[in-house]
């Protein structure tokens, strides 16, 4: 098993960072830091971990890019194309929740809003906390079309810690023993699952 | 929204400037022309502003320190450039255009093209990227022999390096056959676009003196209808 995410890259990962304490990144430049950070990771550490038979979580994956660069402004057949390169997920888990309830977490966990959360750059209120709102609920809507289009197993993200998991460990049970179901002659380990996952999945241009 | 105005995809947009970009394979003698025409523009009194590839502060560190360690893949060494192109045109370049400035610009979208397919990117998706960027008002592309070129830049040089030579590519273990191999597949890309990107085709071959002739007199014709902006001057 292997774990990516987002801002993890050995090729940009501190630049984002540096960059992005400034907050001087137009917009554009900001979504394409993210895309090539992310192909570092994928090009790099994935596709050859996939290759080899791993299983590879991924803590938010370009959907969570989409989403973000959808509240600033960008084009979704632009974003399609640009994230042409990364190879698609078996399965794409998303916890949702009101942007209320993400408010009241985020100042338990850290007691203040983050400047980038709020959609501060933008910004989407006269406050950081109607900001927050407003930027939260605005990247809800993308995602659930973006779910719509992909595919999410939406669960629930108001209960427990524990309960989401429960649910969690199901949805994956059932896509496991769906996989098993459907392909019995592929071994873990054996790289047939990876080359039938790995192949570039490519968008269109209009 | 208004976001939505200002994220808009670039080809179809107007501005009140003048972009005028300088393309072609290294050693073209494009830097030295764009220099001549930036100290001339100036002496005349108009609005300049110079960028050039490959300069922006936020990944030029990342940039420099991927190609010497050798960490870049097709796709992430076009990313990356795209990433410096992006930071530059959203600051350096945009805004003076919108502001009625001259933007002068040693290689755009057109180097990545060329470069990013000769490395093996999806044309298509390498456009796509750039689809944010605005159509230059004057294309200017230093159209030389590949001889000449590689010559220029193969003299007095004690060695090439691995990303210039195009060694990631493949082409051949020896720097020198690289380079040439990769700067023909960057040239073929380059003539391909020639004419449906209605690129100013430059003899690169001439003197210094006989090339600045011919853009000095391409450059006058197109600020024909210029105004500067108010007060500017």
């Amino acid at each position: 098993m292997l774990e990516m995410g987002i801002r993890r890259s050995d090729l940009l990962g501190k630049a984002i960072s540096s960059a992005k304490r400034g907050n001087l990144l137009g917009k554009t430049t900001l979504s394409l830091l993210y895309a090539t950070d992310l192909a570092d990771q994928l090009e790099n550490r994935i596709v050859p971990a996939m290759q080899a038979g791993f299983v590879v979580l991924a803590d938010r994956y370009i959907y969570t890019l989409m989403a973000r660069d959808l509240a600033r402004g960008a084009d979704l057949k632009w974003l399609k194309s640009l994230f042409g390169i990364a190879l698609e997920p078996d399965l794409i888990i998303f916890l949702d929740a009101e942007p209320e309830v993400l408010f009241y977490r985020t100042l338990a966990k850290y007691g203040e809003l983050n400047y980038w959360e709020s959609g501060m750059d933008l910004p989407m209120g006269s406050s950081m906390f109607e900001s927050f709102l407003k930027y939260q609920a605005s990247l809800r809507k993308n995602f659930h079309r973006l779910g719509d289009e992909y595919g999410f197993k939406m669960i629930d993200a108001t209960p427990s810690p524990k309960k989401i998991h429960k649910k969690i460990s199901a949805v994956v049970s059932d896509y496991l023993a769906q996989l098993e179901q459907n392909a019995p002659s592929v071994q873990p380990g054996t790289g047939q699952i990876a080359q039938a996952i790995s192949r570039p999945v490519r968008v269109e241009e209009d | 929204m208004a976001l939505k105005k200002i994220r808009g995809l670039g080809m179809n947009k107007k501005y009140p400037g003048r972009l005028i970009v300088v393309e072609g394979c290294d050693g073209s003698g494009k830097s030295t022309q764009l220099h001549l025409l930036r100290v001339w523009l100036q002496s005349q009194g108009y609005p300049v502003v110079f960028t050039e590839w490959n300069s922006s502060a936020i990944v030029k560190q990342a940039t420099r320190r991927a190609k010497r360690k050798e960490l870049l893949t097709p796709t992430t060494f076009s990313l990356i450039h795209a990433c410096d192109f992006a930071d530059r045109y959203e600051k350096v370049i945009l805004p003076p255009l919108h502001a009625g400035c001259i933007v002068l610009a040693d290689r755009y979208v057109y180097t990545a093209y060329a470069r990013d397919v000769a490395r093996g990117c999806d044309l298509p998706w390498v456009r796509n990227t750039y689809r944010f960027a605005v159509q230059p008002t004057i294309a200017f592309y230093f159209h030389a022999p590949l001889e000449v070129s590689i010559s220029r830049i193969l003299f007095g040089r004690p060695s090439l390096k691995y990303y210039e030579a195009g060694m990631d590519v493949g082409l051949s273990l020896d720097p020198v056959e690289s380079f040439k191999l990769f700067q023909g597949r960057i040239k073929d890309q380059y003539d391909k676009m020639a004419r449906s990107e209605q690129f100013v085709t430059i003899d690169a071959t001439r003197s210094i003196h006989e090339t600045w002739g011919e853009v000095h007199k391409v450059v006058q014709e197109k600020l024909a209808d210029y105004e500067p902006p108010a007060g500017k001057i």
